[in-house]
């Protein structure tokens, strides 16, 4: 015997709904928490968080005579065997000034091999502030055996920086892109076009900025 | 129904192992609860003990060797392996003391066995379901200890990193399957604690007795109820967080991974989300004894009842909108960063309210200093240091050269280790002659509490100079110019380790000579409802429900 059959059943019903009211809660929490991913995702496309930069269609309207100093950093991780480095290491620009940097990758591999970049800059709290236009960033990569690649990014920075507390002392942004290795999938920007970059439309999907 | 079936309940009690695992009793589960709390605290302060031990002098003492003994490596592989073996044993303390140790000992020991009593309930509302969450325990815990012995980073074994497990190291750092089962203990021992926050919810709003209403209910009750609370709002987004870090390890996802679009910021959102209010979780019941026992020891009724309750909600609600305070140094924006000091700091005045309430208990009143009433002063004390430290680390200015560091260790062991641990002695003192039916030996007792203060005071103390000096938390070894307070804080805790000889031999002690306790060992000031029963209460309390005025 136990105690539950002391309880009147009154309140043993009223008990489930407690506890069934307690159950709902604790799976809505769990969809919270998955509700997080895209939440956070946004969050960081809206206000740059973590450096996470802005992506644009339209150059600046206005350009301040203040200039600042882009500098560009450039890496592989987890074994892609590309040569990636930057053309120039930096370049001083005026804010709201639309520039053009270039990189470029060589595929050191005797197989083709395919890249997706992501990036960010330093200060992080420059991300909200670094426009960009133009970038390789935004499609998936391939490069055959041997073959160079040169990839511009066309890009300003918002006049609006100067208004941030925080970042009104900024003489130096740091735009670093990290090139990760894609395996098996060939990516939708492999398909034969015209001109050096390989440009995919469709990429509001990945990573975002 | 109600009455044909209790006719056989009254001296039915089940005998031998089929009582205890079997048990539907709160009294028993309780007891369960308090048995494998002290089995894990010596886990983990053999953890700890082990990791002063090495750190009493600069250099590699005693991890290459205990390497060599447990996974069989030699020359400098034992080295490597001692390296991550004292990672993995500063990971498994911290998770043993937070999730097999505290809370089975505050939350499924000392609420299991008291808030039913408290609020003149026969049982829980679910007796069954207060069976499995003890019974899942045990497993998440073998499955923690199992951990300790897989491998996880080459030539490393057991889940390094400590216990927030951040990603990308909790994930491409540590391959192998050490991880893989942490995860899956982390994921038995919350099914456990989401089971038992359920349970107490229901038990404490529908099963009052006639005329308990909320504000009559006890104050440990209250700090129960906010507790399970906490519990069901935190939980399941740590149980999120760590499922992705499992699918990412193990099925390709990307939630953490940057290749993929992913950010391993984020699990420290999601887990500090958790990571905080956790903290409360653990101090929260420790509120509700201390103001029991201050109360009783002064023979007067807690100072402002109202306030001490509400200050409980206001710390448990606030508790959740403060976690990146832990995330100072990963970007946050300076408004950010304002907002998270701003919150933090609102926190210290709800636990103000509580420290001056106890204060003005004790003030004109009859106070007598026994065992319990020790360790609760104790407690006061001890955790309002841990407070001040805190309040100086919600500083997001002060954090920049803080985070990481020994000051940080010292700030939460003295609002966990010493508050959190001094209110579970302190309840165990208070209540052991209620549920034994015996009465501690007061001598050994107190000696107890004096060995342990001295300890754990020697041990946290020093490490915060060793903090402000820089020392970084989490490495094996330290550079000389540390040494001397790193001895004294060595020292300090083999003293605490011969202080839990010290408790346990207290308890043998009271077990082998059997002074009668009687069923209110405490005097007038002992008022709630589990002091009218004998000591140790019938196995089905209640039969009559009380009727509270």
């Amino acid at each position: 015997m136990n105690r539950e059959t002391l309880v009147d059943p009154k309140t043993q019903k009223s008990n489930k709904v407690v506890a069934g009211v307690c159950a709902a809660f604790f799976a809505g929490m769990i969809g919270m928490a998955y509700a997080a991913v895209p939440l956070y995702a946004m969050f960081c496309k809206v206000t740059g968080y973590g450096g996470t930069t802005q992506r644009v269609d339209q150059y600046s309207d206005r350009v301040l005579d203040q200039k600042v100093t882009i500098r560009f950093d450039a890496n592989t991780t987890g074994g892609l065997p590309w040569k990636f480095q930057p053309v120039a290491r930096d370049m001083s620009i005026r804010i709201g000034e639309t520039a053009q940097a270039h990189y470029t990758a060589a595929n050191m591999f005797d197989k083709p091999t395919y890249g997706r970049a992501t990036f960010n800059v330093t200060p992080e709290l420059a991300g909200a502030y670094f426009n960009k236009v133009e970038c390789f960033c935004f499609t998936d990569t391939t490069l055959k055996p041997g073959e160079t690649l040169d990839m511009p990014v066309v890009f300003y920075v918002d006049p609006d920086i100067v208004n941030v507390p925080e970042l009104k002392d900024v003489k130096t942004i740091t735009l670093s892109y990290t090139f990760f290795p894609i395996e098996g999938v060939k990516p939708v920007a492999a398909a034969p076009q015209a001109g050096p970059i390989k440009t995919n439309d469709n990429t509001d999907g990945n990573l975002g900025g | 129904m109600a009455g044909a079936a209790a006719h056989d309940d009254h001296d039915h009690r089940p005998k031998g192992w089929i009582r205890w695992v079997y048990s539907t009793n709160h009294k028993d589960i309780g007891t369960l609860y308090l048995i494998f709390a002290i089995m894990a605290g010596i886990v983990g302060g053999f953890l700890s003990v082990m990791m002063r031990w090495e750190l009493a002098e600069p250099g590699i003492q005693v991890f290459h060797g205990l390497a060599s003994m447990v996974y069989g490596v030699e020359g400098d592989a034992a080295i490597d392996a001692g390296k991550s073996m004292y990672n993995a044993f500063t990971t498994a303390h911290g998770l043993v003391m937070i999730f097999f140790m505290v809370m089975p000992a505050l939350i499924g020991g000392f609420a299991n066995w008291m808030v039913p009593i408290m609020i003149g309930a026969p049982d829980m509302a679910f007796p069954r379901m207060n069976n499995i969450s003890f019974w899942l325990l045990p497993p998440a815990f073998i499955l923690l200890i199992l951990s300790a012995f897989m491998p996880s980073a080459p030539g490393a074994h057991g889940v390094g990193g400590g216990w927030t497990i951040y990603p990308p190291l909790s994930t491409s750092g540590q391959p192998g399957p050490a991880m893989d089962l942490a995860i899956l203990s982390l994921h038995i021992a919350g099914a456990s604690s989401i089971l038992g926050a359920i349970n107490f919810i229901t038990t404490i709003f529908n099963m009052r007795a006639p005329g308990m209403t909320l504000h009559k209910m006890p104050l440990f009750a209250w700090s129960v109820l906010i507790t399970a609370f906490l519990l069901l709002l935190s939980l399941p987004v740590l149980a999120g967080g760590i499922t992705m870090l499992l699918t990412d390890r193990n099925f390709g996802t990307t939630f953490f991974a940057p290749e993929g679009g992913g950010d391993p910021i984020l699990f420290q959102h999601l887990f500090w989300f958790f990571g905080h209010p956790e903290v409360y979780i653990l101090i929260l019941p420790g509120f509700g004894i201390v103001s029991h026992i201050v109360s009783t020891f002064s023979k007067k009724p807690v100072f402002g009842y109202l306030g001490m309750a509400y200050a409980m909600v206001a710390i448990g609600a606030v508790g959740f909108i403060v976690w990146a305070h832990h995330m100072y140094t990963t970007g946050l924006s300076l408004d950010t960063q304002r907002y998270f000091v701003f919150a933090t700091m609102v926190i210290a005045v709800p636990t103000g309210v509580k420290i001056f309430s106890w204060i003005a208990t004790m003030w004109g009143g009859s106070i007598s200093m026994k065992t319990p009433m020790i360790w609760a002063i104790g407690f006061i004390f001890l955790f309002t240091v841990g407070g001040v430290t805190g309040v100086q680390l919600a500083n997001a200015g002060l954090d920049r050269s803080m985070h990481d560091t020994y000051y940080v260790v010292a700030h939460f062991h003295y609002v966990l280790s010493l508050g959190a641990v001094f209110a579970i002695f302190a309840a165990w003192y208070y209540w052991f002659p209620k549920m034994t039916g015996y009465m501690y030996s007061p001598f050994i007792a107190n000696s107890h509490f004096w060995i342990t203060f001295v300890g754990v005071n020697l041990v946290f103390f020093p490490q915060h100079f060793l903090g402000l000096a820089g020392m970084p938390r989490r490495y094996i070894d330290y550079p000389d110019a540390f040494a001397g307070w790193n001895m004294v804080s060595s020292y300090g805790s083999y003293i605490s380790a011969f202080g839990v000889l010290v408790f346990l031999y207290g308890v043998f002690e009271a077990f082998s000579k059997k002074r009668v306790a009687g069923a209110n060992p405490w005097g007038e000031g002992a008022t709630t409802l589990e002091w009218q029963l004998p000591s140790p209460p019938p196995f089905h309390q209640w039969e009559q429900l009380p009727r509270i005025k």
